[in-house]
């Protein structure tokens, strides 16, 4: 039965491929030696955060920080729309609490911290403990972004990251009091927006699974059909809600398709969420954390397999990152230039990062502190830097004119 | 000045940790200038002067971090009352972080 479910699985993504129009081209950087531009990597750990320079060839890195030293850094966001460039950092230190930092100069320096601006409202009965994912907003309305956090909420700012409010929808929603924390916590950590329609947003926690909101986050819907819940009793493993979603991307080309990578299971949908198929063809083990769409090419999607919910390192002591380029009907290695041999690692969720260059520079850190990158599409990787505290954020970002 | 409701009486003194300065304009000793009889109003006090210090001190629901300690006069009012502990007069409020640490 398994089985059959498989073939028609990996059937129905060829299928889907297949029939699926060539997506409209999408903002493609051309590298080149005279180039001027800086291309950045941000690097967030558990003893602070890192910000890496390189120039378009992206053979060398200089290193700077730790910035925030000794804070947790779980998100940062490099973004440029609008007639300015900004960076958010999301620090939490284990003292004083969690905090939102800016940089107006592409991370040289940071913004002195003030008063704390993402906050639950007192009648909520809930306190912020940590920011887990920022994201932009579209690209017509450079002054919204959307903030994910834990206590699992979505917060919302309509002037450029001054002031924050929450998401009502979600913060009442009716299954809010049986979501349950992962083991990082009850975490929102994935933002997912439809450029085409102004309305539409999914989001994703652990564990509570996926939400989709259509009439712009006033009200929220489960779409979690087909996504297996592993730790419940087997006669409940595909509940309404409740799962434990690592991860959702998508290409803005082709918005509806999304991919998914659960705490067992790796998922396609082709219909903005409303139905899941299992894509798990050729991988050595279908839980992990990581996925990073490629940049320009909507069937193309990474990951970094883990073994195990209860072994949470590379499967077979290999560091292998595995990318599909046919949608998930297939997925390959990706070994050139890491260790194939004694390699416990772990990718944890936003630690797997893509540039937009035209051969995609791909990214990303374990939590043992070392940071890989790859100038051609994760055909060969480079070791960037060994012996970073634990990393669980890597983003990009390019500064300075073409 | 901190004046105490019942006696009329003197200054409460909150010190901070170098890491909270940067909301106090480098200041690490701030002397309240309003009533407060006890930890929660000398707290309440000092959001009222910085808010961005308070916010490191206690979250939004109000409950002190869970690894920042207060001392009033050598005692860490965990063991005594709280944020209900009286702030005797010219008592000194120590904010300092925990022994925990990563």
């Amino acid at each position: 039965m398994a089985k059959e479910a498989r073939r028609k699985t990996v059937k129905g993504a060829r299928k889907s491929v297949a029939k699926g129009s060539r997506p409209p081209k999408t903002r493609r950087l051309t590298s080149s030696s005279s180039g001027n531009r800086e291309v950045l990597l941000l690097v967030g750990t558990m003893k602070g955060a890192f910000v890496l320079r390189s120039d378009e060839s992206r053979k060398k890195w200089k290193i700077e920080g730790p910035h925030f030293r000794g804070e947790a850094v779980y998100a940062l966001l490099h973004d440029t729309r609008g007639d300015r460039a900004r960076t958010f950092a999301a620090t939490n230190s284990m003292h004083w609490g969690p905090t939102l930092r800016t940089s107006n100069d592409n991370g040289v320096t940071w913004s002195r911290p003030g008063p704390q601006t993402v906050r639950f409202p007192a009648d909520s009965g809930r306190a912020l403990a940590q920011i887990w994912q920022i994201a932009s907003g579209r690209r017509t309305e450079p002054d919204v972004f959307y903030c994910g956090v834990e206590p699992a909420a979505l917060f919302e700012s309509r002037d450029g990251g001054e002031s924050w409010q929450p998401n009502q929808g979600l913060l009442k929603h009716e299954h809010q009091p049986k979501w349950q924390p992962g083991g990082g916590g009850l975490c929102l950590h994935t933002i997912v927006l439809d450029p085409e329609n102004p309305r539409r947003m999914l989001i994703a926690m652990s564990t509570g699974g996926v939400y989709r909101s259509e009439d712009g986050g006033n009200s929220w819907r489960a779409r979690n059909s087909g996504v297996r819940a592993q730790f419940m009793p087997e006669e409940q493993r595909y509940p309404e809600f409740g799962q434990c979603v690592h991860k959702v991307v998508h290409h803005p080309s082709r918005p509806g398709r999304l991919f998914l990578q659960n705490h067992w299971g790796l998922y396609r949908s082709d219909d903005w969420g409303d139905n899941w198929v299992d894509i798990a063809n050729g991988v050595p083990s279908d839980f992990g954390f990581a996925m990073q769409m490629h940049p320009h090419d909507p069937d193309t999607v990474y990951i970094v397999p883990i073994e195990a919910d209860m072994f949470r390192a590379t499967p077979e002591a290999k560091l292998r990152v595995y990318r599909t380029r046919n949608a998930g009907a297939s997925w390959e290695p990706l070994t050139r230039g890491l260790p194939q041999r004694g390699a416990y690692e772990n990718v944890l969720r936003d630690a797997l990062a893509a540039d937009s260059f035209d051969a995609a520079g791909i990214y990303f850190g374990t939590r043992s502190g070392k940071l890989y990158g790859s100038r051609d599409e994760g055909g060969t990787w480079t070791e960037i830097a060994d012996a970073l505290p634990p990393i669980v954020c890597v983003k990009t970002g390019t500064a300075g004119a073409a | 000045m901190c004046k105490d409701r019942n006696s009329g009486g003197s200054l409460i003194t909150v010190e901070l940790p170098n890491v909270l300065c940067s909301y106090t304009d480098q200041n690490p000793s701030l002397v309240l200038d309003e009533p407060c009889n006890t930890v929660g109003d000398a707290l309440a006090a000092l959001g009222r002067k910085s808010p961005g210090a308070l916010d490191r001190i206690m979250d939004e629901q109000g409950e002190v971090r869970r690894h920042v300690n207060l001392f009033v006069n050598g005692e860490n009012v965990r063991f005594l009352g709280g944020l209900g502990t009286a702030v005797p007069n010219g008592a000194t409020i120590y904010v300092l972080a925990a022994v925990s640490g990563g």
